[in-house]
């Protein structure tokens, strides 16, 4: 299948007091036609950085991608100026955020907005726009688009607006819809809602999305393949079916253990990570989930491992074969992450 | 520990018909009319001793306004809750200030709930000091026992909050929460603001801790996982008015409001081969200042009904130990989709 997007060793950096700090430290991935990827993380993991770094929105935020290529369509993002830059954005590849609220201009109606963003990338009239607009509103769902047209943003509930986000996104048939937590504010009759929304969107229009989340039951829901990262690096690439039967990482293990399940045993104690992420400042030497992962030797915490490939995955640990091994035999065992 | 069904039966707190009401102003020039939102609209309700009650649904459901108004910390509107017998909304501010070492509570923000000016060793020990218990030195003393307690050093008796990570600020909120030994502890939504590996290590130790001191928690939450996983029973809010009520596996298992059926189905789990049938509830819920006739949930309810329009459902045990509000619960063992599909073909 063709690839649509392909990042490469991205590096991206904020100013701090003493030079750069690194956000994103050596990611590469890459994205198929029609397919969607997930970027599972927790806070400081680099997932959002990541995206705002594929629009080239790091900039507009004190950041700077230092090194890595941007390859979307044969062409290379980062060394597009910031005209080139505003057309592709919005046409080829939109994307939506987590605050719908704080996304949209409080100032203007829904219908302005929605239509400022079509004439922008197409030659018609605003009468046309303002039509294309309805189209798009009913497309996402919402009852009564004519008068939503007419409505600010903050006549709308979250979901509402989310909703008016998506269809601003779609407005020109992108290629690639890049979905930043977009459901992490919303509850969760909502939220089911608006996944429903983007699978069938994305069925339709034959478009590729990265969806970031923080949810793994999300992403499993959701994506063909998924990408964990944690600390600005990725740990572990691989098809959703088999990061979820069986984690090559051990991070990726213990973060999907330390969710409870909604049919095991109540009330047990949940396997957790010891400790906390570290802070960007301040990362460990070696493999950045070292202090917190019950396999780190000394290798680990002096060297970096890197991320190769392992079977049909890409995984970033020294000891995959060891914890690989380890898993097979001790199926049903406990006591690894026990805090 | 939750199989030990042994509990003692005895209630602890007892909520009867509260309710508390906001009147806001319409905007709308010289006419302003006066709108009343029932937050929490005539909720009864029992907590026994020991146990974890787990409360969930949607945001402006009006859990955490009825676990405030439970503890007090804003004044009901109208309603009874009973605490060892006696009626504490009846209660003034002396003897209020008397209780409180009983009942405390963990909020949901830990970046919020701390002041930044004050050590965490202050923030502590200010509960011995508004009570006036210990000298200063035995308050020291016992607040570091309390930070070893929730696994913090307490050598950080002197660091303040924004040293610490969101997890260690919320162990802080806890050892503050049990300082003067409650009994009855108010958890409004103490993990969602954490992260995935840290919200585990706080479950972990409020579990630990309910054991060790023998708590009693009321847990609200809207991670549906979570409550599942801690609480003893549940009780599922919407729009003000609780609709159901029992044991966590009745709830989780056979579910017989539509409300709890819908919102089942919509939690993603990680595992694939257990997925449920997923019901979308279409619409949102309505604006509490102008809910709907007769049920609140009738305008996305697949079940709803003229008589839901008409008749506002009382919560009833439909079956042992198991209330709902409801005119059409489901069968044990019946499924929300069996439901839809048998109305349908009753229709034709």
């Amino acid at each position: 299948m063709a690839k649509i997007l392909e990042v490469k060793n991205l590096v991206t950096g904020y100013r701090g007091k003493d030079g750069f700090i690194k956000a994103v430290d050596g990611v590469s991935f890459d994205i198929e036609k029609g397919e969607t990827v997930c970027i599972v993380g927790e806070s400081g993991s680099g997932k959002s950085v990541t995206s705002m770094s594929i629009m080239r929105l790091v900039e507009y935020e004190n950041g700077q991608i230092l090194d890595g290529e941007i390859i979307f369509n044969g062409e290379d993002l980062t060394t597009k100026n910031a005209e080139q830059m505003r057309k592709i954005r919005g046409s080829k590849v939109s994307m939506i955020f987590q605050e719908p609220l704080t996304a949209l201009n409080p100032v203007f109606t829904v219908g302005k907005q929605i239509s400022e963003s079509i004439l922008f990338h197409q030659k018609m009239t605003k009468q046309e726009a303002l039509i294309k607009a309805e189209e798009l509103l009913s497309l996402v769902g919402l009852s009564e688009p004519k008068t939503r047209l007419k409505q600010y943003p903050h006549e709308l509930s979250g979901g509402m607006r989310q909703r008016v986000m998506i269809a601003m996104a779609l407005a020109t048939n992108p290629e690639l819809l890049i979905a930043d937590e977009p459901t992490t504010a919303l509850d969760v009759t909502i939220e089911a809602q608006i996944l429903e929304l983007l699978r069938k969107l994305r069925e339709q229009n034959d478009m590729s999305i990265m969806l970031i989340t923080h949810d793994i039951g999300v992403a499993v829901e959701m994506s063909h393949r998924i990408i964990i990262m944690y600390a600005g690096k990725v740990m572990e690439i691989s098809e959703t079916s088999d990061i979820i039967r069986k984690p090559y990482h051990p991070y990726t293990k213990a973060l999907l253990e330390s969710v409870p399940t909604m049919d095991g045993e109540r009330g047990t104690e949940l396997k957790s990570i010891k400790g906390s992420i570290p802070s960007l400042n301040q990362l460990p030497k070696g493999c950045r989930f070292a202090p917190r992962c019950p396999l780190a030797t000394e290798q680990c915490h002096s060297q970096e491992p890197p991320l190769v490939a392992k079977d049909n995955r890409q995984v970033a640990c020294w000891h995959v074969d060891k914890f690989i091994n380890q898993a097979d035999t001790e199926q049903g065992r406990e006591g690894d992450y026990v805090e | 520990m939750l199989s030990e069904d042994k509990r003692q039966q005895e209630p602890l707190v007892e909520v009867k018909h509260l309710k508390k009401y906001f009147e806001v102003k319409e905007s709308g020039g010289v006419k302003r009319k006066k709108k009343v939102i029932k937050a929490v609209n005539d909720v009864s309700l029992t907590i026994y001793q020991g146990e974890t009650l787990g409360l969930v649904g949607e945001s402006g459901c009006g859990k955490s306004t009825l676990g405030r108004n439970i503890l007090r910390l804003q004044e009901p509107t109208d309603g009874e809750v009973i605490f060892h017998d006696q009626d504490i909304l009846t209660y003034n501010k002396k003897q209020l200030r008397q209780i409180r070492n009983k009942m405390q509570i963990i909020y949901q923000d830990p970046f919020g709930s701390l002041n930044p000016r004050f050590t965490i060793g202050q923030s502590i020990s200010e509960m011995f000091k508004i009570h006036g218990l210990y000298t200063p030195k035995e308050r020291e003393e016992r607040t570091k026992e309390l930070l070893e307690l929730v696994g913090l050093d307490p050598n950080r008796y002197h660091s303040y909050p924004h040293e610490f990570s969101g997890g260690q600020r919320q162990r802080v909120g806890i050892a503050r929460a049990l300082a003067l030994n409650p009994e009855f502890i108010v958890a409004d939504e103490p993990v969602s603001a954490l992260d995935v590996s840290v919200q585990s290590q706080i479950i972990n130790l409020l579990m630990k801790l309910k054991k060790d001191f023998g708590l009693t928690l009321l847990f609200i939450a809207h991670g549906l996982n979570v409550v599942r996983h801690i609480s003893d029973r549940v009780g599922v809010m919407y729009l003000g008015k609780l609709v159901e009520i029992s044991e966590t596996d009745n709830i989780f298992d056979s579910p017989a409001h539509p409300y709890t059926a819908a919102l089942l189905s919509t939690v993603p789990d990680p595992n694939p081969e257990k997925r449920r049938e997923r019901i979308v509830l279409e619409g949102e819920v309505p604006s509490p200042a102008s809910p709907p006739s007769g049920c609140s949930f009738r305008t996305r309810c697949p079940l709803a009904t003229e008589r839901c329009k008409q008749v506002v459902p009382e919560l009833q045990e439909v079956r042992s130990g198991h209330f709902v509000s409801c005119h059409y619960p489901l069968a044990k063992g019946q499924t929300l989709l069996d439901a839809i599909k048998e109305k349908q073909t009753s229709k034709v």
